[in-house]
């Protein structure tokens, strides 16, 4: 399933634009603030949540999940490139596989390891707080992966489409409807966070088997769709 | 032998017919897919491809059909019009990339890029090629599995003469070699010296099929041009205008030539030699003026 060569291209692809650029400045932001909030109120468990919730989990991880789950693919579909990896005997669906993987290892590495980071630079993972944002990023970059993969194959407007989810849907309109805050990878992630964190210092508004299931199946769900839209993917059409 | 066939065929977009109702079997040789720009070649091209679904009839690669079907790839070649690459990649990494992407190595690779005659700028980054350099690299990505069938969408933009030629004995060797190559063009030139089948599409149909010389011959709605130099011009017009297959002569004194429109052409050119040696006059030259390629094509545009 996994193509070393797709794997090659996408990882190019995607830390050689100018885009990638924002796959360093939110981690180096999030690692700034983290010593800032250090330095200035020392040790807090509640700050620190509060950090890693607001900004590292909110905002950084999806941010991140859309320049690397769009970027792997939107890009070539967009120009025409991908035309090189489509007249190929190689399974669609494999092309998929391959470019979720690079999209999920490009998320964590940017988005999971600052945040394992900076939460121990905030309280040295006091109540297990860093090591329970660590393993909410990791999920979610799994499922925004494959949430904007998807979105890159079916839109030519796949990084605006992304924004607005990521940063209108998840961070807004999720803190004022109570009912948006179900459907979120977000609270999804922070189900499993609770789970290790401190008492009452991380919370989500869904169960953890409810969040466990609701991320399989998006994730699965967008993998295989991607790759059926993959095989019906349009080059024409310039004439 | 490998064949590209395609079987009552039609593709729209919307409410605009790009493809309507073509039939042809694109077998072994050169063949130029030609057409004003806008004719539905590239949607041709992209059925035959396997990045486009016919709207009705079928596309198929010796039966089997190249829609959604990831294994022709082994046999297909395609060369895109479309310029984007992987522009970061040298041109080295991009052909051993889609070798890979076949199963194979660096040593295909590097072969592929020698027939192109690439191996100078190999190692330079895409994004700095020339026009004709990406369209070379092109061409070594679609070589580098040695398919049978090769397929080009202008394959001569942007490239210069020399680039040209070269190409152009490469394909017309892949042609002779027993492959099937296939290429678009809007140009008549690149057409007329390098596929002697030649498929016609206007304004999205079948126009015509065949050696161009040969379809100008079918066309007998249309006189045909003769340029003629004799050692006695009038005296040869006067005995051709009597008999019914001429339709007209013109004295074209700047020329020094008749300028003859004949309606019957095989009657013309069996009639022609014995007028000639009944009235002792010597045939100096005997062209016809629109078997050219360009002729034709505006006879089937005009049409």
């Amino acid at each position: 399933m996994y193509n070393p060569t797709v794997a090659r291209l996408t990882y190019r692809a995607v830390l050689g634009r100018r885009r990638a650029a924002i796959l360093f400045i939110l981690p180096a932001l999030l690692l700034a603030i983290s010593v800032a909030v250090r330095s200035f109120n020392g040790v807090d468990d509640q700050i620190a949540a509060n950090v890693l919730g607001g900004f590292a989990i909110a905002a950084m991880v999806p941010l991140i999940g859309v320049i690397a789950g769009t970027g792997s693919i939107a890009p070539e579909i967009d120009d025409g490139s991908i035309v090189y990896l489509l007249s190929k005997p190689v399974k669609r669906s494999s092309i998929i596989f391959t470019k979720l993987i690079v999209a999920i290892a490009v998320t964590m590495v940017f988005s999971a390891v600052p945040t394992l980071i900076a939460g121990y630079i905030l309280n040295g993972n006091g109540q297990q707080i860093a090591i329970a944002y660590t393993v909410a990023a990791l999920v979610a970059s799994i499922a925004y992966s494959a949430l904007f993969l998807l979105l890159g194959t079916v839109s030519r407007n796949a990084v605006v489409i992304g924004l607005i989810y990521a940063l209108g849907w998840e961070a807004f309109f999720g803190t004022l409807v109570p009912g948006a805050r179900t459907l979120s990878v977000q609270q999804w992630a922070l189900a499993l966070a609770e789970d290790i964190g401190g008492e009452g210092l991380i919370g989500s508004d869904v169960g953890l088997p409810v969040a466990v299931v609701l991320l399989s199946v998006v994730t699965v769900a967008a993998t295989w769709y991607a790759g059926q839209k993959l095989r019906v993917l349009k080059l024409a059409g310039e004439e | 032998m490998t064949a590209i066939t395609i079987d009552h065929t039609s593709r729209w977009f919307g409410n605009v017919v790009a493809v309507n109702d073509v039939s042809m079997t694109i077998g072994p040789g050169v063949t130029g897919l030609l057409g004003p720009n806008g004719a539905g070649k590239s949607t041709l091209i992209n059925m035959m491809g396997g990045f486009l679904a016919p709207s009705t009839g079928t596309v198929t690669l010796d039966g089997q059909p190249i829609w959604r079907n990831e294994s022709v790839y082994r046999q297909i070649g395609v060369v895109p019009e479309r310029e984007a690459m992987y522009d970061f990649l040298t041109g080295r990494e991009f052909v051993l990339a889609n070798a890979e992407l076949h199963g194979l190595g660096a040593k295909q690779a590097q072969a592929a890029l020698a027939t192109v005659e690439m191996e100078y700028a190999q190692d330079r980054k895409i994004s700095t090629y020339s026009k004709g350099m990406r369209q070379r690299v092109k061409m070594a990505s679609a070589l580098v599995h040695d398919p049978s069938v090769l397929l080009l969408d202008e394959p001569f933009n942007g490239m210069d003469p020399r680039q040209r030629m070269q190409l152009m004995d490469l394909l017309r060797r892949m042609g002779a070699a027993g492959r099937t190559v296939l290429f678009s063009s809007h140009i008549l030139e690149e057409v007329e010296q390098l596929a002697s089948h030649i498929e016609v599409i206007v304004a999205g149909r079948h126009a015509a099929s065949g050696d161009f010389r040969r379809i100008r011959r079918l066309m007998t709605d249309r006189p045909h041009r003769y340029l003629v130099r004799s050692s006695d011009d009038r005296a040869l017009a006067a005995a051709l205008i009597a008999d019914p297959s001429t339709a007209g002569i013109e004295v074209d004194l700047a020329e020094g030539a008749l300028r003859i429109q004949a309606v019957d052409f095989g009657r013309f050119t069996q009639l022609l030699p014995k007028v000639a040696r009944e009235h002792s006059i010597r045939l100096l030259t005997v062209s016809p003026s629109d078997e050219s390629l360009e002729s034709v094509f505006s006879y089937l545009v005009t049409a």
